[in-house]
C-alpha cells in the first residue's frame, strides 16, 4: 500500500467509488486537506460505516458524493459516471437515487410532519392527492407516527424527528441512502431504535446504506465495511476485530481509546 | 507577535489584503449575479408554486399594507404642509396638488415603499432563507433533487414585483390625499385648484417612471435579502449559526435599502 493510496476497488459490484480524490478547505494560505488522495468503494446492497474523529472529514465525504461539495481532484464514481463532471440536470437525476438523513433530520419546520413526507411525492412524482395520502399513511405506519401527522418538527422529539428525517429520505425508495450521523443527540434507548428501524427498512427496501457515525462500536455491529478516517487519509475495514491487528499505531490507539477494543 | 506586527506593516501585506478583499467582492458579486439568473429561471419551471406565491403576496403585499398606509399618509400631510408653507411665499399655492403629487409619484412613492418593504419583509425573507441554510434545509431539497430556486427564492420574487408597484400605487394615492387634507382641509387651498394642478402636471411618463422604479425596487429588495441569506456560510466575517443569520439579516437590510437609494438617482437620471 503507498503512502497515500488505501484499500479500495477489491469489492466486484460497487455502488459508488471514490478514486485518488482530494479536498481541501480555508484561504489559500492556511488550506486545510480534508482529505488526501482517498480511493474506496461501496459495495451495493451493503452497510458501509464511515468513523473517525470530529473534523476529519466524515461529513465532506457525504457532501461529495452528492455533489453538494465538488473534490479538487479525484474521481467520484456513481454507477460508472463522475459526479464532479456533472451538469445541472444530470446531478438532479443522479440526486434522485438517493436519500439522506441529516444530521439535525434537516426538516422543513414550516410543514407538518404529513407535508414534510409527502414533499418528494408531491414534487417529484406524479400522483395524485389519495395515492400520496396513502403512501405516507402506510409509512408513518411502518414507523410509529401514526397520530403526529398534523404535528410541526419544533413539536417532535429528537428521536420522532429522525423517524420522520428517516421516512422522508425513504419515501422514494432510493437505492443508495446516506446516513449522517443519524444518533446524535439521541438516548440509548432511541438510539437502539433508530438502528432496529434501519434494519428492518434495509432488510424491506434492499438499499445500499452509507452510514457516518461517532456511534461506536455499536455501529460496527451493522457494518459490512468499515472506513477509518485520520488526516486526510483512510483505512478500510471488513470487520471490527482487524481494527486492533492494524499496523497503523494510530488505529490501534483509535480501537484501544475510542472502542475499548483490545487485540487479544 | 513581532512577525505578525511586521506582516501588518509591510507594504507588500496591505496589499495582499487589498486583492484578496477585491477577489472576495468581486466573487461575492459574481455569485449574487448567478443566484438572480436561477431565480429568474426559477419562475419558468414546472411545476410553478401557485399557493406560495399567494403566500407569499400575501406576506409582502397585503401584510405590509398598514405600515404603507401611516408612512403614506405622514409624508402626504408633511408634503402638503411644508409645500404650502413654501409656495405660500410666492403665492403659488394653486402649484402645491402639483407638487405633491409629482414628488410622489415619481420619488417618495416608489423609494419610501421599497424601504418599508426591505425593512418589514426582506429581513423575515433572508433570515428565513438563512435558517433554511443552516438548518441543511436547502441541502435536503437538493438532496430530494427538488430545484431550490423554484421551490424557494422564485416565488418571492415574482411576490414582490407583483405587490411593490401595487403597494407604491396605493402609497401614491394615500400620499396625495394625505397632501389634500393638510393643505385643503388644513390650511384653506382651494380643493378644485389642488386637483387641477395634479392633473395638469402629471403625465404618463411620470407615471410610467414611478411604475419602472417600483419594479426595479422590489426586485432589488428581494434579491439582496434572499441572495444574503442564502449565502449566509459564504459571507465573510458573519461568524456560525444563530449569530450569523442575524448579522447577515441585519447587512441585507442596509444593503438592500442603500441599493435603493443608489439606483434611485441613476434611474431618475436615465428616465428624466
Amino acid at each position: 500500500m503507498s503512502e497515500h493510496q488505501t484499500v479500495g476497488a477489491q469489492v466486484g459490484d460497487s455502488a459508488i467509488r471514490f478514486v485518488e480524490v482530494c479536498k481541501s478547505f480555508g484561504e489559500r494560505a492556511k488550506r486545510n486537506a480534508v482529505l488526501n488522495q482517498v480511493s474506496f468503494s461501496v459495495p451495493r446492497g451493503a452497510t458501509t460505516v464511515i468513523a473517525g474523529g470530529s473534523g476529519q472529514g466524515k461529513s465532506v465525504i457525504l457532501k461529495l458524493i452528492l455533489g453538494l461539495l465538488r473534490p479538487d481532484s479525484g474521481q467520484i464514481l456513481i454507477d460508472g459516471k463522475d459526479v464532479a463532471a456533472m451538469g445541472y440536470k444530470a446531478l438532479q437525476e443522479m440526486r434522485m437515487q438517493f436519500g439522506v438523513l441529516f444530521q439535525g433530520s434537516a426538516l422543513f419546520d414550516s410543514l407538518t410532519v404529513f407535508e414534510n413526507i409527502a414533499l418528494p411525492l408531491r414534487e417529484r412524482t406524479r400522483l395524485g392527492v389519495a395515492e400520496i395520502a396513502a403512501r405516507v399513511g402506510a409509512t408513518l405506519e411502518q414507523l410509529g407516527l401514526t397520530g403526529h401527522e398534523d404535528k410541526y418538527p419544533a413539536q417532535l422529539s429528537g428521536g420522532m424527528k429522525k423517524r420522520v428525517g428517516l421516512a422522508r429520505a425513504l419515501q422514494l425508495e432510493p437505492g443508495i441512502v446516506l446516513f449522517d450521523e443519524p444518533t446524535t443527540g439521541l438516548d440509548p434507548v432511541m438510539t437502539r431504535e433508530i438502528y432496529e428501524l434501519f434494519t428492518e427498512t434495509q432488510r424491506r427496501l434492499g438499499y445500499t446504506a452509507v452510514i457516518v457515525s461517532h456511534d461506536i462500536p455499536q455501529v460496527f455491529e451493522l457494518a459490512d465495511l468499515i472506513i477509518l478516517l485520520n488526516k486526510g487519509e483512510l483505512d478500510v475495514f471488513t470487520e471490527a476485530s482487524q481494527i486492533v491487528h492494524s499496523e497503523k499505531p494510530f488505529i490501534r490507539e483509535f480501537a484501544r481509546m475510542v472502542i475499548g477494543m483490545q487485540a487479544s | 507577535m513581532n512577525q505578525t506586527a511586521r506582516e501588518t506593516r509591510s507594504p507588500l501585506a496591505a496589499l495582499a489584503a487589498l486583492g484578496d478583499q477585491t477577489l472576495y467582492v468581486l466573487t461575492d458579486l459574481g455569485r449574487m449575479g448567478i443566484f438572480l439568473l436561477l431565480a429568474l429561471a426559477g419562475l419558468f419551471k414546472h411545476p410553478f408554486r401557485f399557493r406560495e406565491l399567494l403566500k407569499q403576496m400575501s406576506f409582502i403585499g397585503a401584510g405590509s399594507f398598514t405600515v404603507i398606509f401611516f408612512t403614506a399618509l405622514s409624508s402626504g400631510m408633511v408634503l402638503g404642509l411644508q409645500g404650502y408653507y413654501s409656495l405660500h411665499k410666492f403665492g403659488a399655492e394653486g402649484m402645491l396638488g402639483s407638487a405633491v403629487s409629482l414628488t410622489l409619484i415619481m420619488e417618495l412613492g416608489p423609494v419610501l415603499t421599497a424601504l418599508m418593504v426591505a425593512g418589514r419583509a426582506g429581513s423575515a425573507m433572508c433570515a428565513e432563507i438563512g435558517i433554511m441554510r443552516i438548518s441543511e434545509q436547502i441541502d435536503a431539497l437538493e438532496c430530494m433533487a427538488i430545484d431550490p430556486f423554484r421551490y424557494l427564492i422564485s416565488p418571492k420574487l415574482l411576490a414582490a414585483l407583483i405587490s411593490v408597484p401595487l403597494l407604491t400605487a396605493m402609497f401614491d394615492v394615500v400620499g396625495i390625499t394625505g397632501g389634500y387634507i393638510a393643505g385643503v382641509h388644513l390650511m384653506g387651498v382651494n380643493g378644485g385648484a389642488f386637483f387641477s394642478g395634479m392633473q395638469q402636471s402629471v403625465t404618463d411618463h411620470d407615471i410610467r417612471m414611478g411604475i419602472i422604479k417600483s419594479f426595479a425596487f422590489g426586485l432589488l429588495v428581494v434579491w439582496i435579502c434572499t441572495g444574503r441569506g442564502y449565502f449566509v456560510q459564504k459571507i465573510r466575517g458573519a461568524g456560525f449559526g444563530a449569530e450569523s443569520v442575524s448579522k447577515v439579516t441585519t447587512q441585507a437590510v442596509v444593503m438592500s435599502s442603500i441599493s435603493v437609494l443608489i439606483f434611485d438617482y441613476l434611474l431618475t437620471a436615465v428616465l428624466l
